[in-house]
């Protein structure tokens, strides 16, 4: 009950909340998330996923998208073959003699960058837009939730849809797409919490102090919708990726020149029927097991975040 | 009641006009329709008759109001690549899309309610939490690639199961039913499993949700000191009290099974709505794209307004607390 040791503090109260208070409260949570092995292994394979991610370059054995460095001999060998240059493609090669390991790490790349890139930015709009709703009331909300609810009630696949099919592909433009589709559901999770928190004795303290609005919202309102807005945000991470890698396999996606996961299986689809599995499977694999890794983390979030479940 | 249905359509007629707004903006104005209309070397006099023919020389709200005018009247042009009315190649899919999603509904109540069940029944055991953990990895699978994978291991490595396509139809009223022939069910399958593994995840929470919820009633305590049998229990008190938000939840989700049959039916190459759209955008048929868009936008309208007075008439304290609002 985090809440309310906050609101149950001794009174002379003017400093919302002592420095020392939120760090003993995040370390608590910390270990609460680590006592769940599901949670730990989750963390484990998202910190390597990030960590191949960033240093692509140094870990990759070779960059599949120079040309220089791809041989069109090496094409499609099966996982374990030798290649031309005497390296070993552990996962095989593609139509252009990538090899697979490389171009999934690459892959990675694209697929973490867009899916964290769209969360982080729709996540801002979303959160403003949903604490002014609630802390504005009236017409405001009315209108933002109308908007909210409308948009929230058609699939968002259909509604990337409309919007890449007028834009075209590209990276920049499917994280647009993303932004536009995700950012309803943290204005209603934000406005969810803001509703409840904006009644609260220290948002009513903080007016008294004849406080701007913006620092109300922002510094001590937002603050305390945090809670919700993080697991809605990191399962939003899976669904993103999930979201990009589909448009990219219709080829509406990402360019052929930025593969990501997705495009990757899309390469593969082609080659499945002829039996060369590694194309279209390995990428695949890595994609559930980034998707499943968030979603751990994400599931035991919502437990260690929930209030109501930790008393 | 009266009131109430009135208010609804409204929304619903909003939707739709929301909707027709948002489409034509991004289909017909963004990006220039003349460059994929007319050929490379045609000269500007070409050019300019085209532009006037398409009355896209107008300014933009009359362009929309025109095309409201004729979305009313079922004309929403003509398909570049059929050269049939946009409408009538987009009617010509509905049914395949259609089976496709019934099917999947079906299926993912088939999967969902018994697994759901007995998940709640036995929340804390071994079978309970990998039922749990399941429906996870169904909600984060992603569904195209589950659908290669099925394709990989049943129509190339056992070559059980067609690969792709729709198989043999009937034709019933003038319509091509695949689901009335063995051979449409078969292709039917892997597809309609695919739609259905996110959905059944959906099902086995909220059935899971309703079960625990329920055994902690009264009345299940009541049920057992009677001495009913457990399977009596389960099939009377506890489905019939889970049975409504599974009902109601189901119904809404029907309209994203057929956005989300875009993907299914791409992997699968099967001939429905959803292909259509995407091979429609690949190739610029922009007419298609807009008709099948705001068929797919009156499906759901539909849908979620049937749902809502089906709701309304099931569960009273919804209607009511609506008038006390009004």
């Amino acid at each position: 009950m985090s809440d309310d040791t906050i609101d149950d503090a001794p009174l002379p109260v003017a400093a919302p909340a002592p420095p020392s208070r939120p760090t003993s409260l995040l370390k608590q949570r910390l270990r609460d998330l680590v006592r769940a092995p599901g949670a730990v292994a989750g963390l484990v394979v998202l910190a390597i996923a990030a960590f191949l991610a960033i240093f692509a370059p140094y870990v990759a054995a070779q960059n599949p998208y120079d040309l220089m460095q791809l041989d069109i001999m090496d094409n499609m060998l099966p996982p374990g073959s030798k290649l031309g240059n005497g390296a070993t493609a552990w996962l095989g090669t593609d139509d252009q003699g990538r090899d697979m390991l490389s171009a999934i790490i690459y892959g990675l790349r694209i697929s973490l960058g867009v899916g964290l890139i769209s969360v982080l930015a729709a996540s801002v709009i979303g959160s403003t837009v949903g604490v002014a709703a609630a802390f504005f009331g009236r017409k405001v909300d009315a209108v933002i939730m109308r908007i909210v609810d409308l948009q929230l009630s058609f699939p968002s696949i259909l509604i990337a849809l409309v919007l890449l099919s007028a834009f075209g592909r590209g990276v920049d433009k499917v994280i647009i797409a993303l932004v536009a589709i995700q950012w309803a559901y943290y204005a209603r999770t934000v406005r969810g919490s803001a509703l409840v928190e904006k009644n609260k004795d220290y948002v009513a303290a903080a007016s008294s102090l004849e406080l701007s609005t913006r620092r109300i919202l922002f510094n001590h309102l937002l603050p305390n919708c945090l809670p919700p807005l993080i697991v809605v945000a990191t399962v939003q991470v899976a669904h993103a990726i999930v979201l990009e890698a589909s448009l990219s396999f219709l080829g509406v996606g990402v360019p052929v020149t930025e593969p990501s996961l997705g495009m990757l299986i899309s390469t593969g689809y082609a080659y499945l029927q002829s039996g060369k599995y590694w194309i279209s499977t390995y990428p695949g694999v890595a994609l559930v097991v980034l998707i499943v890794a968030i979603n751990l983390v994400g599931d035991r979030l919502r437990v260690v975040l929930n209030p109501r479940l930790n008393g | 009641m009266f009131a109430y249905l009135i208010r609804r359509i409204g929304q619903s007629l909003l939707i739709l006009f929301a909707m027709s707004l948002l489409v034509f903006l991004a289909v017909y104005t963004l990006g220039n329709p003349v460059d994929s209309l007319v050929s490379p070397d045609a000269d500007q006099a070409d050019r300019a008759a085209v532009i006037r023919q398409l009355g896209l020389d107008r300014p933009i709200w009359e362009q929309y109001g025109l095309f409201l005018w004729n979305a009313l009247h079922g004309d929403l042009g003509t398909s570049f690549v059929y050269g049939l009315p946009a409408v009538d190649v987009i009617l010509m899919r509905l049914p395949a899309t259609l089976e496709l999603a019934v099917m999947a509904l079906l299926f993912s109540l088939a999967i969902g309610i018994p697994l759901g069940v007995l998940a709640g029944l036995r929340p804390n055991s071994l079978v309970g939490r990998t039922i749990m953990s399941g429906s996870i990895l169904g909600f984060s699978l992603p569904n195209f690639w589950i659908g290669l994978m099925l394709i990989l291991v049943f129509a190339v490595q056992l070559r059980i199961l067609p690969s792709g396509g729709r198989g043999e139809t009937v034709s019933v009223f003038g319509v091509a039913w695949a689901f009335l022939t063995l051979d449409g069910l078969k292709h039917m399958l892997l597809p309609a499993f695919t739609l259905a593994l996110y959905k059944s995840s959906l099902v086995v929470r909220i059935c899971e949700a309703g079960t625990r919820d329920v055994m902690s009633q009264d009345y299940i305590r009541f049920a057992r000191g009677k001495g009913l049998s457990p399977a009596r229990i389960v099939c009377v008190h506890i489905l019939k009290n889970i049975l409504i938000p599974v009902v109601t939840i189901m119904g809404m989700e029907f309209g994203a099974l057929i956005a989300f049959a875009v993907v299914v039916e791409s992997v699968f190459a099967y001939p429905g709505m959803g292909k259509l759209l995407i091979d429609s955008i690949n190739r610029l048929d922009r007419p298609v794209i807009v008709a099948y868009l705001l068929t797919t936008t009156l499906i759901f309208v539909i849908v979620n307004f049937a749902v809502d007075l089906m709701y309304a008439a099931l569960d009273p304290r919804i209607r009511l607390s609506d008038e006390g609002a009004t």
